[in-house]
């Protein structure tokens, strides 16, 4: 027999969807149909397949996958090294523990060290490379886009590491693997989910950073996030803004079926 | 095993690189010499700047009070959230309310602050405490749905129906056997809830309009005027609260999760 009674926890949790999740998509895309002074019009859309917005796009795009590229090179080893330490959790929580510190505080950070006089230029000049322009460049950008987004990517990595059955590996190098043929055939491909998930929590918030590229570059890099939150808050212009909002989104859902697990196929 | 070694330090290098801007910040909030090079002496005097500055005494209780609220009320609707998600029996429902659960937390935060804000706009909510505690919990629910959850599947469901059998109400079920089982993930829901709230910058940002202000919004506008060690003060007396909540928060999932296992032998 089917006990069939009213769910009532259903009413409070679908009310919070639809007015927090479905109408504010559905508003985006409504607001991307009208120019600034209110009226119905496809101009936005026109106007972000000019070169202006298009070029925007691609380098926020380029700057995105070079901060996750750069990250996961750094992550894997960090997440591989750690599973080998002894006091596992502890380091992984003292991993974790600074993506707790304010981003801005981090951010801020920099601004003391890239700056002309701050420790980074100290070392050059001791190097014998000397002063440097570091703030607001496409440099600093990355380093400190790099350093904040780590922990994220070391995160997932290092559990599908931890998930990983080590008699495996044993197998592999019993049956005359090399350790780089036995990362490269069996850890990498396995952990894949992984490193999926990290590029995941990397890429879709380094595609709508406006907060780095305001403190450290200046405005030398222009992000899509840079652009809607110009186009919101400072030229008041919300239907071009939601229309490249609406382009992120549309973004961000081909990242997600990209990257999504296939473990339900 | 000097490979090892080797591996080790590029390790420490990693963990130094992460540390260092954190403990930089620090340092210097104890120079006098007002910048971030160039030591002067020691001093607290930008600790007493601080402390005086009633304005940012301010924010931050503001900060404190949004994120407290926002998170007690979050668990309440997440938990909420994840007994309906539970109670659906068609996979499909199920499936969809899982993705739109996971919208807001896979969402780039700028989407969701102007999305909040013509939101609010179009409802005619004043910008400032309502609309930055309506955000706050909102993109908060979904994290505790997904703290919850688990817990609610690990729970066998023979235990509901025994206590149904000895006559316990709906209520009771609720509040004797459900809840007290899946305490501990309700109190994981309510710190991401929290530490979320607190490290929000991007969201608040839309929608805090003019009068109301967060700590997260308050240290950018000081950041974007430069370089003022009052900041550094606050970064390091932040580092110290978030220590001391890690610590907190760290305990508590020790102390729950001992007497569970008790609990479960029993």
């Amino acid at each position: 027999m089917q006990t069939r009674y009213k769910n009532i926890y259903l009413i409070p949790y679908v009310l919070w969807i639809v007015l927090f999740v479905i109408a504010p998509i559905l508003l985006i895309i409504y607001y991307s149909f009208f120019n600034i002074e209110g009226h119905l019009t496809f101009d936005n859309y026109i106007q972000f397949f000019t070169p202006v917005y298009l070029k925007m796009a691609a380098s926020s795009f380029w700057y995105a996958f070079l901060i996750m590229a750069i990250s996961l090179i750094i992550a894997y080893p960090t997440a591989l090294l750690l599973t080998r330490t002894k006091h596992k959790q502890l380091w992984l929580l003292l991993i974790i523990l600074p993506t707790w510190i304010n981003l801005l505080l981090k951010a801020y950070a920099f601004l003391g060290i890239f700056g002309t006089y701050g420790p980074a230029n100290t070392f050059l000049q001791f190097i014998g490379i000397g002063t440097k322009q570091l703030l607001f460049t496409d440099f600093s950008f990355l380093f400190v886009s790099v350093y904040i987004f780590i922990p994220f990517m070391i995160l997932p990595i290092f559990n599908a590491l931890e998930e990983l059955n080590p008699s495996l590996i044993d197998a592999s190098r019993d049956l005359g693997g090399s350790p780089w043929t036995t990362f490269r055939r069996v850890i990498f491909p396995l952990t894949l989910d992984g490193v999926k998930s990290g590029c995941q929590a990397v890429f879709i918030p380094a595609l709508s950073l406006f907060m780095i590229t305001r403190l450290i570059a200046g405005n030398r890099v222009i992000t899509l996030g840079t652009a809607i939150e110009e186009h919101f808050l400072v030229t008041q212009d919300w239907g071009m803004g939601a229309t490249i909002a609406v382009f992120l989104i549309i973004a961000m859902a081909i990242i997600m079926i990209l990257t999504g697990k296939r473990r339900r196929g | 095993m000097k490979k090892y070694k080797a591996l080790n330090i590029y390790l420490v290098l990693v963990f130094i690189i992460l540390y260092a801007p954190i403990f930089y910040l620090i340092y210097y909030s104890f120079n006098s010499g007002g910048t971030m090079h160039g030591y002067g002496h020691f001093t607290l005097k930008w600790y007493k700047e601080v402390v005086q500055d009633t304005r940012l005494i301010t924010i931050v209780l503001n900060t404190l009070v949004i994120a407290l609220l926002s998170s007690a009320i979050s668990t309440m609707l997440g938990v909420v959230g994840a007994l309906a998600i539970r109670t659906v029996r068609r996979a499909p429902v199920k499936n969809t309310l899982l993705t739109l659960n996971n919208v807001l937390i896979v969402s780039p935060d700028v989407i969701i602050g102007a999305s909040f804000l013509i939101l609010y706009t179009i409802i005619g909510i004043k910008l400032g405490f309502t609309s930055v505690l309506l955000s706050h919990i909102a993109f908060s629910v979904p994290i505790v749905v997904l703290m919850v959850l688990p817990k609610l599947q690990e729970m066998s469901p023979t235990l509901i129906d025994a206590a149904r059998d000895l006559g316990a109400r709906r209520w009771d079920v609720l509040s004797k056997v459900i809840l007290p089982f899946i305490k501990p993930g309700i109190f994981a829901g309510f710190f991401m809830a929290l530490t979320y709230s607190l490290d929000d910058f991007a969201v608040t940002f839309f929608v805090t309009g003019n009068g109301f202000s967060t700590l997260s919004v308050e240290i950018y506008s000081l950041a974007r005027q430069g370089i003022s060690l009052t900041i550094n003060a606050l970064s390091a007396l932040l580092f110290l609260f978030t220590v001391i909540l890690v610590v907190g928060y760290y305990f508590i999932v020790q102390y729950y999760r001992k007497p569970r296992r008790q609990g479960a032998g029993e």
